[in-house]
């Protein structure tokens, strides 16, 4: 067991390919990171030449960040890549439960304005 | 020049108090004799290969263990002084900036700097032991979380002698921790030393889910697992979804600093309340993330030292799991009196209340395993039984605080203070206390002094009652935390008085465990078999302290409790097949870690001081040490087969 622990410091993208799992090719990343500029780029054009109205503006920043969050997902953390036990769905689940919780749970929170003025 | 330099200093050090002083005059002695002892000894290169650059888990988690002890030494002395200046009305001895900046202090160090590592200590020293694997699975990793929790804590510990302590409370709430409220150093040091200390606690978080998920020995399904192993991953699991939004939390808090954003402010847009929101819906899994670990501690002792199976194993098991994801919905309940809509106080607090059943279910669990067992009071157990009655008043506390429309007459007074410190005093300090107690002989091979640790025991718990249940009337009766003086018209000066004494017992609690332990390094039981508590879990199968891989042979597991069960069988007559040895594949030792982590600390230091030369070099020996690790490809050896069979003589005898 503590093989698999050591290897997973030394193997690297010159031979990363003779274990079981995979862990994406230099294509992939490259897509992934290229995907990850243009969803980064799009909103900042449009913030710094006010391109757009003020709930444009933040439907795309919103668009954009959901679709980046996506991409890394996809091509940098081997979502689909799971065999086995299914850790990656659980964690996957968990997390998406957490961040409605923190987002929905904290727009109900600050918006105690809009009772009280 | 000489101005220049005299200028310099006023403001790099921190001057003025002579308490100050005095703690500059011991730093620098107790550095001097450090360097001295290493030197006259030739111990430096010693302290680089054995311990600065290990990934080896055992030493990584004493090593967390005596960086704990110190803070809490530290936190310690802050409480002392603080109640001190609290014993009687209208004492002159701190002033009230200086008070803050104590009460600061205390706080977070003794969560973030004294429960988090003492946790990570005894996650390191039991858990591959415990699911029987040669150590954690990312090695490197580990240490690497090690030296940026030891070079955080050691930047915000600094800040007292240099630059200026923060003094905005534990969770520097805006606008007092923005420029506006907080133009000092202080402020920068907290968020630094957070920051770079929570990049190794995530990481921590991390190695442990895998090390659990994937590392356990063959035959150990999930739901054979020791449950302090299950309370660990149920910890790491909290860890990994809430030290994120810590993180970015601060991240914001000093963008608000340094680049003059508006996340917080009361000026352009912001929201202070906000902050508030964010930090707690860290802050509260945080108090989750360290009492799981010692229930798991208390679950292990009691099975233990009841020589029975835990009882109702799954639904502790399930209890854990539970409130790891309640912990998640609950973090109102820290600012009810903030003026959320009544909905919202109302749901938090049926969440808050909904988390009270499996700790609830815990507590029954525990008791019925002791039920007809019978019981040893040796040291861990009896931490144990400290803990039991000290929880359930805690708790219950916890409910009465949870109840919305009360709080408003608790928010913030020394009820709060009072009740707060009975669940982390008697829930996470006695577990670890207990945990180390009972892991202590197998990481070093002795046990520690009974007598000594029994006066130590009731030092602490005499002292734990007289110091805080004064504190739950003086709420009561008015008296707001964080108050650094008061007059005699308050009618408060007798349970002030007796709090302070109370503190002083625990004070002289804590020197028995200092004397305790050096007592026991000369004359400690010495630890033969290295299954000195007739333990139940895997751990206890091998030598204390266990050689560097731990396990000769990879163990195979069939039951709960498996080396419980072994030792029956062996009874019986039934030996088990012992396989051939087999070389074990080892990973080497790193500086990189130490190195790494010394130049976060630059960056910390460089962006508290606005020294951007700092920030660059540390930047750049980041990167430099992220490049060098890239591309080092020796990291690991092979223990060859005879040396295995040596060591195994040396360690068990001639039986193996």
């Amino acid at each position: 067991m503590s093989q698999h622990s050591a290897d997973n410091h030394s193997h690297d993208h010159g031979h990363g390919h003779h274990e079981e799992e995979a862990h994406g090719s230099i294509k992939s990343y490259t897509m992934g990171f290229i995907l990850s500029l243009i969803l980064t780029v799009i909103p900042m054009v449009i913030v710094f030449n006010d391109l757009m109205g003020r709930t444009g503006t933040l439907a795309v920043i919103l668009i954009t960040a959901v679709a980046q969050l996506f991409v890394q997902m996809w091509f940098f953390m081997h979502i689909r890549d799971e065999k086995g036990p299914r850790y990656n769905l659980m964690a996957l689940s968990l997390g998406i439960l957490l961040v409605i919780t923190i987002i929905a749970g904290s727009v109900w929170i600050m918006s105690f304005n809009s009772y009280t003025q | 020049m000489w101005d220049s330099i005299k200028e310099f200093a006023a403001d790099f050090f921190v001057t003025g108090d002579p308490l100050i002083y005095g703690a500059d005059v011991s730093i620098a002695l107790v550095s001097i004799a450090i360097v001295f002892v290493l030197t006259y000894f030739k111990k430096w290169k010693w302290l680089w290969r054995e311990w600065l650059t290990t990934v080896d888990h055992k030493k990584i988690g004493i090593m967390y263990l005596i960086a704990s002890l110190l803070m809490l030494f530290r936190g310690g002395v802050d409480a002392i002084l603080m109640r001190m200046q609290l014993a009687l009305p209208d004492v002159e001895f701190l002033q009230a900036d200086h008070y803050n900046a104590i009460f600061t202090t205390h706080g977070t160090i003794m969560i973030l700097f004294m429960a988090m590592p003492m946790m990570f200590a005894l996650f390191n020293m039991v858990v591959p032991l415990q699911i029987g694997a040669r150590d954690v699975a990312f090695p490197f990793l580990n240490a690497l979380s090690f030296w940026m929790f030891l070079f955080g804590a050691m930047l915000l510990n600094i800040s007292f002698v240099i630059g200026g302590s923060p003094d905005a409370g534990w969770l520097s709430y805006p606008p007092l921790s923005e420029l506006s409220g907080s133009p000092g150093r202080g402020q920068d040091f907290y968020i630094w030393g957070i920051q770079i200390s929570g990049i190794g606690s995530l990481a921590t978080g991390i190695n442990f889910i895998v090390t659990i998920l994937k590392m356990r020995a063959p035959g150990m399904k999930l739901m054979k697992m020791p449950l302090f192993s299950w309370s660990v991953l149920s910890a790491s699991i909290t860890i990994l979804f809430a030290f994120p939004i810590l993180t970015v939390t601060l991240a914001l808090l000093f963008l608000d600093r340094y680049f003059g954003a508006h996340f917080f402010t009361l000026d352009g847009g912001g929201m202070s309340m906000l902050y508030v929101n964010l930090i707690w819906m860290w802050g509260h899994p945080e108090v989750y993330i360290v009492v799981l670990p010692a229930f798991g501690i208390f679950s292990e002792i009691v099975a233990t030292f009841s020589r029975k199976t835990v009882f109702g194993y799954n639904s502790m098991v399930f209890a854990m799991m539970v409130i790891s994801v309640l912990s998640f919905f609950t973090w109102v309940h820290h600012f009810y009196t903030m003026g959320s809509s009544a909905d919202v106080n109302a749901f938090f607090a049926i969440t808050t209340m909904a988390i009270s059943i499996p700790t609830g279910v815990k507590i029954f669990n525990w008791l019925f395993t002791m039920y007809r067992g019978r019981i040893k009071f040796d040291l861990p157990m009896l931490w144990t039984m400290g803990f039991i009655p000290c929880f359930l008043v805690g708790g219950a506390t916890g409910v009465m605080l949870a109840v919305a429309p009360a709080n408003f007459q608790y928010h913030n007074s020394y009820f709060l203070v009072a009740h707060f410190h009975q669940v982390l005093i008697g829930g996470v300090v006695f577990g670890y206390l207990a945990g180390i107690y009972y892991w202590w002989p197998k990481l070093f091979g002795f046990k520690l002094d009974e007598k000594r640790g029994r006066w130590g025991f009731w030092f602490w718990n005499i002292g734990f009652y007289l110091c805080f249940f004064p504190q739950y009337f003086l709420g009561l009766d008015g008296m707001t935390r964080r108050v650094y003086t008061y007059g005699w018209d308050r009618g408060w000066a007798a349970l002030n008085f007796a709090s302070t004494a109370g503190a002083f017992l625990m004070g002289v609690g804590f020197i028995f465990q200092v004397w305790q332990i050096a007592y026991s390094v000369r004359k400690g039981e010495r630890d033969k078999t290295g299954d000195i508590w007739n333990g139940r879990t895997l751990e206890w199968s091998i030598p204390s302290p266990p050689p560097v891989y731990n396990f000769a042979r990879v163990p195979q597991v069939q039951h709960v409790d498996d080396w419980w069960r072994e030792k029956e069988d062996r009874e019986n007559g039934i030996v088990r097949p012992q396989p051939e040895l087999e070389p074990i594949h080892m990973p080497k030792n790193s500086g990189i870690p130490f190195i790494m982590s010394s130049f976060w600390f630059l960056i910390g230091f460089g962006f508290t001081f606005d020294w951007i030369w700092l920030v660059i070099i540390g930047f750049l020996g980041v990167f430099g040490s992220m490049y060098a690790r890239s591309f080092t490809y020796d990291v690991d050896y092979y223990i060859p087969v005879d040396e295995i069979k040596k060591t195994e003589q040396k360690l068990r005898g001639a039986t193996t």
